[in-house]
């Protein structure tokens, strides 16, 4: 949903002293239990996340029940766990496209392309003019609810900004001397661009990519809140954090622990972007 | 500024617009579910249905439909609601100024509290009270507005009573009041997009040759912050809230959903649930212009502000 891009010029490639920080580690440990969990949530729950229990009724957090029941007796740390997998999977597929796609397509509009980069960045400008979410939610309503529109909507929407920023580093790499060489040496375009150029260039998208994966988990979660995105009984974070809305004052436990869940993976995400960022740019 | 940019500036917005109108024009044709059958419910003989797809110029093709929309625009008239049998551009302009009243004020929250702490962590930059800043937002980056919105609603509106629980207000204090919690968490969301970018660009002028200069001629520091320093953090200020001010429209309309306040993103959700085509296009569009007014006017500003923006 937010407009900060990570805009990095990268030098081509010279020696670089690469630093590794910890909150890249951190960030990549967080990562690992979140990838487990998603894998393997039976390993971590005890309880099935969408059975009801009716003589479980919202209870308070207690030994059995680590993080509460809601309102159907449904384990609430069962269904945070096995939501991991729902939200990661949001984290990929809502980037997926729009990197490979956008990326691509910078690349290809700035090496070779007068009119074709004057047609896209025309097709930009109008995107861009959309505030975000309101153009995603109406593609959403267009196609109707769920998980698979709401991939399609983001991606017809979130490769801008790949585009953007790979397009931008190919204009510059184009006329760096390894560039200018390659050409020289009577290489193809294709090759040029792949093999020589693209690598060189591709870092701002790379560290681009880790900052929209913790947006594409947030807008997930907004989407399924809001009723758009992942249907209930679905465990979702967002969605849990809107079954739960009701009972606020009364079960605080049904709602918070998946919007913690929710915090924790954008805060990873951003860990590894942050760390990403600093590790892969040049040291003079 | 010379007035070539500013008329070429105001020129590139037409084919934007055109293009914006195709646009939704298209996106809200394709919506599945035919919004008469739905609002007449089963009940409904095939007549009837036929009859108000008449009425409301649903049965003639897309391209004639198109340019009647196009007129029709262009005579201020959005069409009327399907449901609440309202002209749209009343609804819109009812419920507009409560989402504007909501973005300027988050955004004077935002900006109160980012400025001050982004120059406080570029001055103490690799401090401890840097990453504390610096932490804390990274944390408020990571949280979603519906969830903040609604532990803010809990904690101080429904536990401590400190503020109302959603809601508009009738006067101008009561809207400040009910409209606290809400702008707040906006506030939050959209200072912790600025801090970034702000704390790189104080950084920036903190280590310019012209601020060494303005030091080494033996200002004082104060002068040096207000004059120098601070001028610079409001500059990129203003083009960091243009260009966010898609993410704070979006925003808006998940906070508005939370706090069941009646604004423009409200409506667009309820319009959406409920199929109300004519509403969802007119919001769209309303939307788009919006966002591309503000980029003008950024952009106008800013190379007001430093003459050297204007050769992009």
């Amino acid at each position: 949903m937010t407009a900060t891009l990570p805009v990095q010029t990268v030098t081509a490639p010279a020696a670089r002293r690469r630093t590794i920080k910890p909150t890249l580690v951190i960030g990549l440990l967080l990562l690992l239990l979140l990838v487990l969990a998603a894998l393997f949530p039976r390993l971590f729950t005890p309880f099935s996340p969408t059975d009801f229990d009716y003589t479980a009724i919202l209870k308070g957090p207690t030994a059995k029940h680590p993080f509460g029941t809601d309102n159907f007796g449904r384990d609430v740390l069962s269904r945070v766990i096995h939501g991991t997998r729902i939200d990661l999977q949001i984290a990929v597929l809502t980037t997926a496209f729009p990197f490979v796609f956008g990326t691509l397509l910078g690349a290809v509009t700035a090496f070779r392309g007068r009119w074709a980069d004057a047609v896209v960045g025309r097709i930009a400008d109008l995107v861009v003019v959309f505030p975000f979410l309101v153009l995603v939610i109406a593609i959403v309503a267009v196609l109707g609810p769920g998980l698979t529109n709401m991939y399609i909507a983001v991606s017809a929407v979130g490769w801008v900004s790949y585009w953007r920023l790979t397009r931008g580093e190919v204009l510059a790499q184009k006329r760096a001397e390894y560039a200018q060489a390659a050409q020289v040496l009577g290489y193809s375009p294709a090759r040029v661009l792949l093999r020589h150029i693209l690598p060189n260039a591709v870092t701002p998208a790379i560290v681009y990519l880790m900052t929209d994966m913790s947006l594409g988990i947030l807008l997930g979660a907004s989407l399924g809140y809001l009723g758009l995105g992942a249907q209930p009984p679905a465990p979702e974070w967002g969605v849990m954090v809107a079954d739960g809305k009701n009972f606020m004052v009364t079960a605080w436990w049904i709602s918070t622990f998946p919007g913690l869940a929710l915090t924790l993976a954008g805060v990873t995400f951003s860990l590894i972007g942050d760390g990403l960022a600093d590790a892969l740019r040049p040291r003079a | 500024m010379n007035t070539a940019y500013v008329v070429r500036r105001l020129l590139q917005i037409i084919p934007l617009f055109l293009a914006v109108m195709v646009l939704i024009f298209t996106l809200v044709h394709l919506i599945p579910g035919d919004p008469v059958s739905t609002l007449l419910g089963d009940r409904a003989t095939d007549e009837i249905v036929d009859r108000a797809n008449r009425e409301l110029g649903l049965d003639k093709p897309l391209i004639v439909q198109f340019g009647l929309f196009v007129v029709q625009l262009l005579h201020g008239n959005l069409g009327e609601s399907i449901n609440l049998k309202v002209p749209v551009l009343r609804l819109i302009g009812e419920r507009l100024p409560v989402t504007l009243f909501l973005t300027v004020y988050a955004a004077f929250i935002g900006i109160l509290l980012a400025v001050p702490l982004a120059v406080l962590a570029a001055v103490k930059r690799n401090t401890w009270v840097d990453a504390l800043i610096r932490g804390f937002f990274q944390f408020g980056l990571s949280l979603p507005v519906f969830y903040l919105g609604l532990q803010l609603l809990t904690l101080l509106g429904a536990r401590l009573g400190l503020f109302p629980i959603g809601g508009y207000g009738d006067t101008i204090p009561e809207h400040f009041s009910h409209l606290f919690l809400p702008a707040l968490t906006l506030g939050l969301n959209l200072a912790a997009v600025l801090l970034r970018t702000l704390r790189s660009s104080v950084i920036e002028v903190l280590t310019a040759e012209y601020v060494e200069f303005a030091r080494a001629k033996g200002l004082r520091t104060r002068v040096v912050m207000t004059r120098h320093v601070l001028r610079n953090a409001l500059i990129s200020t203003v083009t960091l809230l243009g260009l966010n001010i898609g993410a704070l429209i979006g925003g808006a309309v998940i906070t508005e959903t939370v706090f069941a306040i009646p604004g423009v993103g409200r409506l667009m959700v309820d319009a959406i649930f409920s199929r109300d085509y004519p509403v969802v296009q007119g919001l769209t569009l309303v939307f788009a212009v919006l966002v591309a007014l503000v980029f003008l006017v950024t952009d106008l500003l800013h190379a007001r502000l430093d003459p050297r923006a204007e050769v992009a």
